[in-house]
């Protein structure tokens, strides 16, 4: 009989070692699943993998990175605060919608007046927006004891639900032909959030999802915030004796991965995506839990996680067109990634025995 | 370090902006296919995968295709487009509504291929637009329905309300009705083009309420083995034969047959003779194929559909047809008036006798 025993002393460089030997372990596994389906694996990885970065053409997929990196990056380092704390938002995706409905709601308004102001209004109804969205599961938990994991999930389906009666109704184009979705607001000069070198892939987004890594880097490591978010997660009775108000901070974790997530929806509605229509999103929301915990709930390390994940989409399409790969088997690939850590993890903080049948 | 390749990058990106991409010494013409859904689908993006193998198959090996599915629509749509484009593609087909911005962007920036977009309309110099007149089927099939209904109720899945999937409800309708006037339609959105589970929720739900025909515009077989399961009820193919159902519940289906669009526009790439158009073709030219109507369908019912087919294949047929009013009563069509392609391209209402909104 297996058994798993809890190493007394789980080695400290595992944690920084465990996620590049996850990938590394993916790779390989990955390959032999490639295999399999009959494509060489050693190429099929390389285009995934490697092709993004440096082949002929990377520098067009390398701005890409950042374009579908930076939504991932910017939700996951707010649902990191969640995560440490043990405050579980799972429904980032309809923080992420309501974000993008409401910097739409206001760009649309505005069209098409010419003003500087309009960028900014849409950034605030973008962020506010999500974090409203967040506060219903918030306040449901703090005031009901309600499970903030079901309301904020659920509530991802109504978002998608309000989305698409948006695109129908209010925020309909009325110059797109009687066809569902909005006016392109990347279009739209003063609502647009163009690149800001041509080519560069580098738009505000990306510029606000490497100032949240910085904030929440400070705010965990010297602010009081950050100090009270990890003592409630290590240990909620310390806290509590520490003087953590647990109301308080689980509003504020759910604020902080709803903003952020609203501002993801934000930008991405005013940028490369442009418009609002049926099912626009596209899992970010949930992307980034896997990038979250790939990065170790660390600031930096949900950089890296993040251009990971955006890789393997990138790589992975490549993959599809050049390779024939079915997209089935990228998302097999994502999957792996986040089950071997896991595993890796599991490895490196407790020992395998093999014990006889003892009753 | 990053800044400087950040740099470099946008100056690369701004030559071929300006320069457009050279072009690649090779001897295959290359065809990319951008899907919206999985090949497997059984539907939609099924039919346009067996007419890239059809394109394939005609060529041999003077042409590669290549083709990515399940691609969502917005700037992941964009991305693929531009990787095909780099990668050497000559025609890029996208099969999805949702890609019409993304392959006006990206064809601005590949002056020198082609691209053909499925079911939108904005055009550009290298951008072709095309879809099927897949409604001249819906006809066909509301006669069907109508004559073979005997609770006098019809369910129908839409997926979106767009002008496309209220054009084929509206003339499933007219002919539904025409053969029965008691006939009466229950409408689900399931808001989804492709969702076994929201499909096969739908179609309980209309079996439930007494419908004992189920018409889909949503493209996965779920509907049809829930009429299955429930006996009794009828259902029609959608975008591929779905012959596996037949003979019942499935009695007959719209099949998109885009194999013959695919080849000539390649063949015209090849002959160096493409240029941009714009394409809406139905029965009559083979786009749209209607299913081998089964047993199930008693004999006049199904003299009398195929009648009805071959009349709007030679164009002696016009599914709407005046005398016709608007749901609200005003006037629409008058006596032998047919609706103009305009309207019907932004249909955006329903002809009286069907109760219900369009979502708003």
């Amino acid at each position: 009989m297996l058994m798993l025993e809890k190493r007394s002393n789980p080695s400290r460089g595992w944690t920084y070692a465990s996620p590049i030997v996850a990938v590394i372990l993916t790779m390989i596994l990955g390959g032999i699943v490639f295999a399999i389906l009959g494509k060489p694996p050693l190429e099929t990885i390389r285009t995934i993998f490697f092709d993004p970065l440096f082949s002929e053409f990377a520098w067009f997929y390398r701005p890409q990175l950042l374009i579908k990196g930076a939504p991932l990056v910017l939700i996951a380092i707010g649902l990191s605060f969640g995560f440490r704390a043990g405050v579980w938002n799972i429904g980032a995706e309809g923080q992420y919608i309501m974000g993008a409905l409401g910097a739409a709601a206001v760009g649309l308004a505005f069209y098409p007046t010419d003003s500087w102001i309009v960028f900014p209004l849409m950034i605030i109804a973008g962020t506010l927006s999500g974090i409203l969205w967040a506060m219903i599961p918030a306040v449901l938990r703090v005031k009901f004891k309600t499970n903030e994991i079901l309301v904020s999930l659920m509530l991802v389906y109504v978002a998608e639900r309000f989305a698409a009666s948006m695109a129908l109704g209010a925020m309909r184009n009325p110059d797109g032909m009687g066809f569902p979705g909005s006016r392109n607001l990347s279009q739209y000069p003063s609502a647009a959030n163009l690149e800001i070198f041509a080519g560069s892939g580098m738009h505000w987004g990306v510029v606000a999802a490497f100032i949240a890594v910085i904030f929440a880097y400070v705010t965990l490591s010297r602010h009081i915030l950050g100090f009270q978010v990890r003592l409630a997660g290590q240990s909620p009775r310390a806290a509590a004796f520490a003087g953590v108000n647990p109301a308080r901070l689980i509003l504020i974790c759910l604020g902080i991965s709803g903003g952020l997530a609203g501002m993801a929806g934000m930008f991405e509605v005013a940028g490369p995506l442009g418009q609002v229509n049926v099912g626009f999103n596209v899992g970010y929301g949930f992307t980034a839990i896997i990038v979250a915990f790939l990065g170790r709930l660390h600031p930096v390390g949900i950089l890296l996680a993040g251009g990971l994940m955006a890789l393997t989409y990138i790589g992975g399409e490549i993959a599809q067109s050049n390779l024939g790969l079915p997209s089935a088997a990228i998302q097999l690939l994502q999957g792996m990634l986040l089950f071997i850590l896991l595993m890796v993890d599991v490895l490196a903080n407790y020992r395998i025995r093999f014990a006889a049948g003892e009753k | 370090m990053k800044r400087r390749n950040l740099l470099a990058s946008g100056v690369a990106a701004a030559a071929l902006a300006t320069m457009g991409l050279p072009a690649l010494a090779q001897n295959k013409t290359k065809v990319g296919f951008v899907y919206v859904g999985p090949v497997g689908d059984g539907g939609w993006t099924y039919e346009h995968d067996q007419a890239r193998q059809a394109v394939e198959a005609e060529f041999g090996d003077a042409v590669e295709t290549v083709f990515v599915e399940s691609v969502p629509e917005g700037p992941d749509a964009e991305r693929v487009m531009t990787q095909m484009a780099l990668d050497g593609a000559d025609l890029i087909f996208t099969t999805s509504f949702g890609y019409m911005d993304p392959t006006i962007n990206v064809a601005a920036k590949f002056p020198d291929v082609k691209f053909e977009h499925a079911t939108g309309y904005k055009q550009a110099d290298n951008v072709s637009v095309y879809s099927a007149r897949f409604y001249e089927g819906r006809a066909v099939q509301g006669y069907i329905a109508g004559s073979m209904t005997k609770s006098n109720i019809i369910g129908y899945i839409g997926s979106f309300p767009i002008p496309e999937v209220i054009r084929g409800i509206n003339a499933a309708y007219i002919q539904a009705k025409k053969v029965n006037p008691d006939v009466e339609f229950k409408i689900v959105w399931a808001y989804t083009w492709f969702d076994p589970a929201k499909e096969a929720e739908a179609a309980t739900v209309l079996i439930e309420q007494g419908a004992d025909v189920i018409l889909q515009h949503t493209d996965s077989t779920a509907p049809q083995a829930a009429a299955q399961a429930a006996g009794n009820v009828i259902t029609f193919g959608q975008a591929s034969d779905m012959a596996e159902f037949a003979p019942m519940p499935r009695v007959s289906s719209i099949i998109d047959n885009w194999a013959p669009y695919y080849i000539a526009r390649t063949k015209a790439v090849m002959d160096g003779t493409w240029t941009s158009t714009s394409t809406w073709d139905g029965i009559g030219a083979g786009m749209v194929g209607i299913g081998e109507i089964s047993d199930a369908v008693p004999a006049e019912v199904k003299a009398g559909a195929e009648a009805m087919r071959d009349a709007i294949a030679a164009g002696e047929m016009h599914p709407f047809t005046g005398p016709l009013n608007k749901q609200d009563g005003s006037a629409w069509l008058a006596d032998g008036e047919t609706a103009d392609d305009g309207t019907l391209a932004g249909l955006n209402f329903y002809v009286e006798g069907i109760v219900g909104d369009i979502p708003q």
